[in-house]
C-alpha cells in the first residue's frame, strides 16, 4: 500500500516534470522566433518535407475518409428518403472534424516520429551537444524552423483534406446514390459557413504545436543509443495521438459555448 | 586558465565526480588519464558548461561559467572548441558545411576565405579534397579527423580532445598527437585531453592528471608520473590487470 502511494507520487512527479519540460521548450522557442537571424533556407527544407511531402497520404486518408463517410450516412437516410443530405452531413463533418483531426494524426504518424527520431539521434551521437559548443542555439537551430513549418503546412494540409473529402462524398453523392451534381455542390456550399472552417483551422493550428512540441522535446530527451530513440519516437506518437484527441474534445466544446 | 574547484556530480545515484580540484594552466597541454566510464567525458562536458555541476565551480579566466547566463557563456565557447568521442558530426551536413560551422554561423568572412580556410583545416588532419562529402560516406577514423578539423577551424584559444587518439591506426595517432603538440607549441593553444592510450599522454603531456573514483588522485609531469610511487597509478600506467584499482581497494 505504502508502496502503491509511492509510486503514485512517483509518476505523478514526472507528469509534472514532463508538462513542465515541454511547455518550457515551448515559451524557448516562441522566445527564438523572433531573435535573428533567420535560418530562411532552413525552414524551406522543412516546409517540404512537412507539407510538400505529406500531399499524398493525405490526399488517400481524405479522399476515402469522405466516401466511407457519404456510404455510411447513405445507408442511415435511405431509410428515411433523405439521401440529399448526405452532402452537407459530409461537408460538415469533414470540414469541423476529420479533416482537421486526421491530418493531425496522419502528420503525427509521419512527421512528428521523423522529428523525435532526428533529434533524438543527433542527442545521442552528442550532435546537440556540438551545437551548444559551436554557440548555435539548438531550439532556435532545430525546433523554431519545425515550429514554423508546421504551424504553416497543417492549417494549409487541412484546407487540402476538406476539398479532398468533400469530393470524396461527391464521387459517392453523384455517381452511386445519383443526386445531381449541381444539387450536391450547392447544397454543400450553403450548409458551410465561416464559422465551422475557421473552428477547423483554429484546431489545426493547435494541433500543430502539440505535435512540433511533443515530437522536438522527445528527441532532445532521448538517450541510450538506437534503441533508446525507438522508445522515444513511440512515446512521442503516442503523446501527440492522445493530446490531439484531448485538445480536439476541449475545443470543441469551448467552441460548442462560444459559437453556438 | 581553467580552475575547477570542488566539482561534485551525480547521476541519479550514480556519483561520477566528487569534490575534483584541478587547475589547467594557459598554454599548456593537460593530459587527464582514467580507466573507460570513470567520468572522463563527463569532467570534460563541465568544461565547457554542457553540464552543470551539483556542486562546485568551473573558473575560465576568471567568470565563473556556471553561474552566467546563455549569451554570456556562448561568447566564452566561441574561443573554445572540443572534439567529441564520437566526432559527434552534423548527418545532415556535409563535410565543408561541418567544419565551416563556426565561420559561417558567427562571422562575416567572405565564403571564399572560409573555403580556404577549410581546406587548410583539413589538410592538417591528413584530408584533402572531401568538401563535398556527407559523414555517413566517410570512415570512423576519417571522422574523428573532419571533427578535428572543426574544431581546430576558428583558431580556438581552448581545446578539448575527448579521446582523440581512440579508433585510429597507430601512424594516423601518431599524426594526431604531433598535431596536438603542434597547435600546442605554433598557436599557444591551451589543451586539455582526455585519453587512456598513454603512448599518447607521455608523448603530448605538459602535465597528466590521474582521474579515480570521481577525484584527480595525481598531477604531474609526464616524468613524475612514470616514477610515481601511487599504487593506483602505477598499476593504470604499467597497464596491469592486478592491484589495487581491480582489488577494489
Ligand atoms: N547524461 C548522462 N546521464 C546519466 N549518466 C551519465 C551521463 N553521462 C555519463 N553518465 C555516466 O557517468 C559515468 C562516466 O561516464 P563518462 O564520463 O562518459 O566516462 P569516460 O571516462 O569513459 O568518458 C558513466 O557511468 C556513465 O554511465
Ligand atoms: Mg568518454
Amino acid at each position: 500500500m505504502k508502496n502503491l502511494i509511492k509510486r503514485l507520487g512517483e509518476s505523478s512527479l514526472n507528469f509534472f516534470i514532463y508538462i513542465g519540460g515541454a511547455f518550457h521548450l515551448f515559451v524557448g522557442t516562441l522566445a527564438q522566433i523572433f531573435i535573428p537571424p533567420f535560418r530562411r533556407k532552413e525552414l524551406f527544407v522543412q516546409m517540404f518535407k512537412i507539407g510538400v511531402m505529406s500531399l499524398p497520404i493525405v490526399f488517400l486518408v481524405s479522399l476515402f475518409t469522405g466516401m466511407v463517410l457519404a456510404l455510411q450516412s447513405a445507408y442511415q437516410l435511405t431509410k428515411m428518403n433523405a439521401q440529399i443530405y448526405v452532402s452537407s452531413l459530409v461537408a460538415l463533418s469533414v470540414v469541423r472534424e476529420l479533416g482537421p483531426v486526421l491530418t493531425a494524426l496522419v502528420i503525427a504518424g509521419r512527421v512528428g516520429a521523423s522529428i523525435t527520431a532526428e533529434l533524438g539521434t543527433m542527442k545521442v551521437t552528442e550532435q546537440i551537444d556540438a551545437l551548444e559548443t559551436l554557440a548555435a542555439n539548438p531550439v532556435k537551430y532545430l525546433v523554431v524552423p519545425r515550429f514554423i513549418a508546421l504551424c504553416v503546412m497543417l492549417p494549409l494540409l487541412t484546407i487540402y483534406a476538406d476539398f479532398i473529402g468533400i469530393i470524396g462524398g461527391y464521387i459517392i453523392g453523384v455517381y452511386k446514390l445519383l443526386i445531381g451534381s449541381t444539387v450536391y455542390l450547392q447544397l454543400t456550399y450553403d450548409s458551410l459557413v465561416f464559422k465551422d472552417i475557421f473552428t477547423g483551422l483554429l484546431k489545426s493550428f493547435v494541433f500543430a504545436i502539440i505535435i512540433c512540441i511533443v515530437s522536438c522535446y522527445e528527441g532532445f530527451r532521448a538517450e541510450g543509443g538506437a534503441e533508446g530513440v525507438g522508445k522515444a519516437t513511440t512515446f512521442s506518437v503516442v503523446t501527440s495521438f492522445i493530446l490531439i484527441i484531448a485538445a480536439d474534445c476541449l475545443f470543441t466544446a469551448l467552441f460548442y459555448f462560444v459559437f453556438p | 586558465m581553467i580552475e575547477i574547484i570542488n566539482l561534485s556530480k551525480s547521476f541519479g545515484d550514480n556519483k561520477v565526480l566528487d569534490n575534483l580540484n584541478l587547475n589547467v594552466n594557459s598554454g599548456e597541454v593537460m593530459v587527464i588519464i582514467g580507466r573507460s566510464g570513470c567520468g572522463k567525458s563527463v569532467l570534460l562536458k563541465h568544461m565547457i558548461g554542457l553540464l552543470t555541476p551539483d556542486f562546485g565551480q568551473v573558473i575560465i579566466d576568471d567568470t565563473d561559467i556556471t553561474k552566467i547566463e546563455a549569451k554570456e557563456l556562448d561568447a566564452i565557447r566561441l574561443s573554445f572548441s572540443m572534439l567529441f568521442q564520437g566526432a559527434a558530426l552534423f548527418d545532415s551536413m556535409t563535410v565543408y558545411e561541418n567544419v565551416g560551422f563556426a565561420l559561417l554561423e558567427h562571422t562575416d568572412i567572405k565564403e571564399v576565405l572560409i573555403k580556404e580556410k577549410v581546406a587548410k583545416s583539413l589538410k592538417m588532419v591528413g584530408l584533402e579534397g572531401i568538401e563535398n562529402l556527407m559523414p555517413s560516406e566517410l570512415s570512423g577514423g576519417m571522422k574523428k579527423r573532419v571533427g578535428l578539423a572543426r574544431a581546430i577551424c576558428d583558431d580556438p584559444k581552448i581545446i578539448l580532445y575527448d579521446e582523440p587518439t581512440t579508433g585510429l591506426d597507430p601512424i594516423m595517432a601518431d599524426a594526431i598527437n604531433d598535431m596536438i603538440i603542434d597547435l600546442n607549441h605554433k598557436l599557444k593553444m591551451t589543451s586539455v585531453v582526455v585519453t587512456h592510450d598513454m603512448t599518447s599522454a607521455y608523448k603530448v603531456a605538459t602535465r597528466i592528471a590521474m582521474l579515480y573514483n570521481g577525484s584527480i588522485i595525481e598531477v604531474g609531469t609526464p616524468d613524475e608520473i612514470r616514477n610515481t610511487k601511487d599504487p593506483l597509478v602505477k598499476q593504470f600506467i604499467t597497464g596491469a590487470a592486478k592491484g589495487p584499482i581491480t582489488e577494489g581497494k
